[in-house]
């Protein structure tokens, strides 16, 4: 393949630039969606995205951190790789957040960013910015783009790697002189290889064949479903085999939906706000499942406390989260859903276990320790507020959150019982998330019903999004869980630090209504109970964006709670004070 | 605890600059590392000399090494049997009524004296780190004006005895 880099004018007659070919490579990816912002050093991509009409979708979102966002949210519900564009230095710099936050929680990204031209990079030209170096800590993998003729491979890969084994953000750094240059022959087909990513897929049987052993001897084992069960879709093989064994299940902040929460073998969430049934179920287990969860530190609170008599199998595609924060009995490394169809081969001979005692007992610390609330007839109660929202939906809508006690509620009153219905930053804890996700989620899905739950703090962060929901008329319901405050932080601030609330507290707020109506999208705000459940029917059968501003009570706090240094056995605010 | 830790690598750029990078923020202090390359085109060794705080922490780091897209292998031969070597050169002030001398001393540690001037002479020594340290205390006292250390690189024997204590090859011990 022969290329010539050169800038040149372009127009619509020119012939095929490095963009072309890249717009192209990206419709044989099965892309249908860009989540863009044009700026100066991806222009000659813009200008292939303009004659490319009609092939591809490009969404013009109104921040970088807004659009990337949004393609988590997009990746999160079909499960194929968010692709998002931005220009050079600024641009780059402002998908930081989103690319560690997919980073974090295992969403497959792919982001295209211009660079200065080859010629000019290294000398700290007009917005250049070393975005190599800066996301290769928060990138599964990146890469920078020397040749035209490396496109077709690059791209390949990116797409490859950001999708198979635990999924990433992949990012492939543009140098303007390539997107610009010229292309004088078609490139060919080029082949994935790549000698040091060969991610294990299948689990060894012997390993398996240990935990049938565990399981059969085990008195109290419990299950531990994450995020993994979500990327391997295997939910329904999860829920069989926890099913068939008895076997309680104790969900992960993004595993829930994994397995129905309504399900008298769930437990619910796990974790600093998790139930106390899951919690003491983890505490007093004595083999416990993972499968594709992290051990992240919210969930299993001080290490030193955590499942102390339980022998621990973990089963994650990536072998470096086996034994990072919780020493291993049983590794399997593989995909969630080959090690359960193992799993319930080699039990399929297997007698009913008997650890009747032991659901018995869980069963108890339910019916002792549910979740619970003060009802108060004069304001709104944030959970009551969740449960009423799950109500409407038929717990079958899309959620996607902000960070922070709203999200804490919604994890908790919302009971998932299927999977792919929930979207919130578990691990980098990303406020400004929830509302630009429920776009990327809504366009994902558009038949579904998508609510965004947010508080009124992360919703200022990423709000100018209130654009793109206008102009593609996306359905979507924004449900501000209005506190007035950083509500975790005032919490902390009560509980961990003496009352001291510091700067946590939002004393002057935009009047969200009429700033809903600013963008043409209709608003609404209740404060009480009694209107909400007049409003609601009305507002969700709107097929078109609602903003709904609940102004709760501003006291209110997540409980129960692990305080930070805790074991899962010490949590507060188990029982009504 | 101080390991040997070898990879195998593609040699793309950026590749480094990954290793270091999670290296620094998983907390690994780096000793030394060397990088070159190997008999396969496009594949690069570096060898790194890592202080690590206990076994787990090892397994975790060469985990995280072992995903990197570039990362081909990672291998801890610490214990296993291996040929380690480190090239060195000293800059020893030196008069020339001091040269005899100073021959003397590096003579049985089979350095050479690969440059000299009026008022200093350079020595050039190969092998473990520890022989390399032993001269230039040894050297010390005619002042050293400067030192430059390529950091080690080792590879496994050819033979491997099936034992697994190899106290004279390990750093550690």
């Amino acid at each position: 393949m022969k290329v010539e880099a050169k800038l040149e004018f372009q127009t619509s007659t020119a012939p095929k630039t490095g963009a072309d070919l890249l717009i192209d490579l990206l419709i044989k990816e099965g892309v249908e969606t860009l989540f863009g912002y044009p700026g100066g050093a991806v222009l000659p991509i813009y200008d292939a995205i303009y004659r490319a009409q009609g092939r591809i979708q490009h969404v013009l979102f109104r921040h970088e951190q807004g659009m990337i966002h949004a393609a988590e949210g997009y990746a999160r519900i079909t499960g194929k790789p968010g692709v998002v564009i931005a220009t050079s230095g600024p641009g780059a710099t402002n998908l930081v957040t989103g690319i560690t936050d997919a980073m974090m929680d295992s969403l497959p990204l792919v982001v295209f960013t211009g660079q200065v031209a080859s010629t000019v990079i290294g000398t700290d030209a007009f917005q250049e910015a070393d975005v190599m170096a800066i996301t290769t800590p928060i990138t599964k993998h990146n890469y920078q783009v020397r040749s035209i003729a490396d496109l077709p491979r690059i791209v390949k890969e990116a797409f490859h790697i950001a999708s198979t084994g635990r999924p990433g953000p992949v990012l492939v750094d543009i140098p303007k002189d390539i997107s610009a240059g010229i292309l004088t022959e078609e490139p060919e087909e080029v082949l994935i290889h790549l000698p040091g990513y060969q991610p294990t897929i299948r689990p060894n049987p012997f390993q398996i064949k240990k935990l049938v052993d565990s399981l059969s001897k085990a008195k109290k084992p419990v299950i531990l479903s994450g995020a993994g069960v979500l990327h391997a879709k295997a939910s329904a093989e999860l829920t069989a085999f926890a099913e068939k064994h008895q076997i309680p299940v104790v969900t992960t902040l993004l595993g829930l939906g994994t397995f129905p929460a309504d399900s008298p073998l769930s437990l619910g969430m796990g974790g600093m706000h998790g139930t106390y049934a899951a919690n003491m179920a983890l505490y007093e287990s004595d083999l416990l499942i993972n499968f594709g969860a992290r051990f992240d530190d919210r969930l299993t609170g001080n290490l030193k406390h955590f499942a102390p008599n339980a022998k621990v199998a973990h089963i994650d595609i990536d072998p470096a989260e086996i034994g990072k924060n919780v020493p291993t009995q049983i590794p399997i490394v593989g995909d969630a859903k080959e090690a359960l169809i193992q799993l319930i081969d080699e039990t399929a001979g297997l007698e009913a276990l008997e650890h009747q005692e032991w659901l018995e007992h869980l069963e108890q610390y339910k019916q002792d320790y549910p979740l619970w609330y003060q009802h108060d007839p004069h304001g709104m109660c944030p959970q009551w507020l969740i449960e009423a929202i799950h109500k409407i939906t038929g717990g079958d809508a899309i959620v996607a959150t902000d960070v922070g006690q709203h999200q804490m509620w919604a994890a908790q009153y919302y009971n998932f019982t299927k999977p792919h219905r929930w979207i919130t930053s578990g691990g980098l804890g990303t406020m400004g998330f929830g509302f630009p996700a429920a776009i990327g989620a809504q366009m994902a899905a558009p038949e579904s019903t998508v609510v965004a739950i947010v508080g009124d703090g992360g919703f200022q962060m990423t709000l100018q999004e209130l654009s793109v929901v206008y102009e593609r008329n996306l359905p979507i319901k924004i449900i501000i869980v209005n506190n007035g405050a950083l509500g975790m932080v005032r919490q902390w601030q009560e509980l961990l630090h003496g009352n001291r609330i510091s700067e946590s507290i939002l004393h002057s707020q935009p009047d969200f209504v009429k700033l809903a109506e600013s963008y043409s999208i209709r608003g609404y705000k209740i404060d009480n109970q009694e209107d909400l459940i007049a409003k609601l029917p009305e507002i969700f059968a709107l097929n078109e964006p609602v903003l709904v501003d609940c102004r709760v009570i501003q006291q209110e706090k997540v409980f129960p709670m692990i305080a930070p240094g805790k074991g899962l056995h010490e949590m507060i605010g188990v029982k009504p004070q | 605890m101080k390991r040997i830790i070898t990879l195998t690598v593609q040699d793309r750029s950026g590749v480094l600059n990954r290793v270091t990078g999670l290296l620094q923020r998983r907390q690994f202090n780096i000793e030394s590392i060397s990088v070159g390359p190997t008999e396969t085109e496009g594949v690069s060794k570096m060898t790194l000399v890592v202080e690590v705080g206990d076994g787990q922490r090892l397994e975790q780091v060469t985990k995280q090494l072992n995903k990197q897209i570039d990362v081909l292998k990672v291998s801890d031969i610490t214990d296993k049997a291996i040929v380690v070597r480190e090239l060195a050169l000293i800059k020893v002030a030196s008069s020339s009524q001091l040269r005899t001398e100073i021959h003397g001393i590096i003579d049985p540690f089979r350095a050479d004296i690969i440059d000299v001037s009026k008022d200093s002479l350079a020595v050039q020594i190969t092998g473990r780190p520890e022989k390399i340290d032993a001269l230039i205390e040894l050297l010390r006292p005619f002042g050293i004006k400067e030192i430059a250390r390529t950091g080690l690189t080792a590879f496994l024997r050819g033979y491997q005895p099936q034992v697994n204590e190899f106290a004279a090859y390990s750093l550690s011990k």
